[in-house]
């Protein structure tokens, strides 16, 4: 078991959810609200990463960030290195990866407050940012739970992208997915098992408070 | 609609007779450019059709062990074809040693070091940040690699700065593209048109690291095994050694 990758991938995974709350809130928002007549493209762009394979992103983070790109060298003469290799390289990567896992969650949970509850606020003389703040944000809180755990366990399980711009530096970049595909590919099949099942545990695991989170009605609860 | 039927089976009758003639080739990661070629000349001449799959040799002998339909094995060094025969996964007599491979230093063009003059120490640079290498638990040419680095005793001043591909083809792609200032692949890559303009190379010294010889071996498994036999017979023909020397690997007979 390599618990150095383990908890390399928990960090990863902890700070690109967190992250994604961040970014995912104003963009849920502003897809929920706005009445922008081409909205339906920044939806699609926003939902691409669940249908690209995850090559595709590992191809644009190592050659149109590369050192060979003006984004690229904008980057290194910020921070000295290209993002490929590099922790933050993976955050970054992870970003775009999970976006819609975060994204999309939020946005249902918005879209489903009554808008008469919104109106009513307004008429009361908050302002959208207030109104959005007391009672949009806490009745979605099922729905911000499961954007964050969902964009946590699908950074979690990443694996293209990490082998294609990663480059298996331990402590660095040998992510827990990385981990266990370098103990199959050498035959070292009970390690690879122990971290495969602990895998299997922790996602069953956070599927479970994301599904536990939207259990509608909790008059009874799962304990009875 | 019986028509329809009749042409589906006919198409897959024609199928099943093409998968039947067609030999599928597991290859070392080095002959991505070669072996190609190689296939091309000998599909030409015979009529054979060859498929490719390349990867790390590890990872294709581990592929092999859980019975990857691979007729034949190219591999970057000759212990684990070794390894299958003792499995009794290979045949004995047809294990081939077919090139030795050579390991080099690449840089990229724009790169500013004097590679002829410094040679490994080249690594020693700061410009140098990163150093791709291939992964020494899968791949020969990660483990040449590692060798060479302690061989002129640099290993423990650049290790910090190594990053791994997965096979010797991704080493090279992330030196190629510019995200890894120098790394340490294979020749075949550095005289392949791909990579052959964009960059300067030294040549490692064969004493460096111990000897990569390439061996290809007839899995048991293969239902084809004429067909496999016969590939390998060609790889000893002028034909097929003069475009190996051409992609840089020594042959067999040969030293430096």
């Amino acid at each position: 078991m390599n618990w150095e990758a383990f908890w390399l991938t928990v960090r990863l995974a902890a700070i690109v959810s967190t992250l994604l709350i961040a970014i995912g809130i104003p963009i849920a928002y502003w897809l929920t609200y706005s009445r922008w007549r081409w909205k339906f493209l920044v939806e699609a762009a926003v939902a691409l990463p669940i249908v690209l394979p995850p090559t595709v992103l590992g191809f644009y983070v190592l050659v149109a960030l590369g050192s060979r790109s003006p984004l690229g060298r904008w980057w290194e003469s910020l921070t000295g290195h290209t993002l490929a290799f590099t922790f933050e390289g993976l955050v970054i990567g992870s970003l775009l990866y999970s976006l819609p896992f975060a994204v999309q969650p939020f946005a249902a949970s918005f879209g489903a407050v009554d808008r008469q509850l919104l109106r009513a606020s307004a008429s009361l003389g908050h302002s959208p940012l207030q109104t959005f703040r007391r009672i949009v944000l806490p009745l979605s809180k099922a729905g911000l739970v499961t954007g964050f755990a969902l964009s946590f366990a699908h950074t979690l399980g990443e694996f293209g992208v990490v082998l294609m711009v990663g480059g298996n530096i331990p402590g660095v970049t040998r992510t827990i997915s990385i981990d266990i595909y370098d103990q199959v590919q050498t035959a070292n099949y009970s390690s690879a098992n122990q971290t495969a099942l602990l895998l299997l545990v922790i996602s069953f695991l956070v599927l479970s408070i994301v599904y536990g989170a939207n259990r509608r009605p909790w008059a009874v609860g799962p304990w009875r | 609609m019986s028509e329809l039927r009749r042409l589906l089976a006919l198409l897959l009758l024609a199928g099943s007779f093409a998968t039947a003639q067609e030999i599928t080739v597991a290859a070392a990661a080095d002959m991505s450019a070669a072996l190609p070629q190689l296939v091309e000349a000998y599909t030409k001449k015979t009529g054979q059709t060859v498929k490719l799959s390349f990867g790390a040799s590890g990872n294709l002998t581990n592929q092999i062990r859980n019975g990857a339909p691979f007729d034949v094995f190219f591999s970057a060094d000759e212990e684990y074809p070794q390894q299958l025969i003792a499995e009794g996964l290979a045949q004995k007599n047809t294990l081939y040693r077919y090139a030795v491979g050579r390991l080099v230093l690449w840089v990229p063009a724009e790169s500013p070091l004097d590679l002829s003059k410094l040679g490994m120490k080249a690594l020693l640079d700061p410009s140098v940040k990163k150093i791709s290498i291939a992964n020494p638990a899968t791949a020969p040419y990660g483990r040449a690699a590692e060798a060479a680095l302690r061989h002129f005793e640099i290993y423990d001043r650049v290790s910090s700065r190594l990053v791994v591909g997965e096979n010797v083809s991704q080493a090279a792609q992330f030196v190629e593209s510019g995200n890894a200032q120098a790394g340490l692949i294979a020749l075949s890559h550095a005289l392949a048109p791909a990579m052959k303009d964009k960059g300067r190379y030294w040549t490692v010294p064969l004493d460096a690291y111990p000897t990569l010889n390439q061996a290809a071996v007839v899995l048991s498994k293969s239902k084809q095994q004429d067909a496999a036999r016969r590939f390998l017979e060609f790889l000893r023909s002028p034909e097929a050694t003069s475009l190996l020397t051409t992609y840089g690997f020594n042959l067999p007979a040969e030293k430096h």
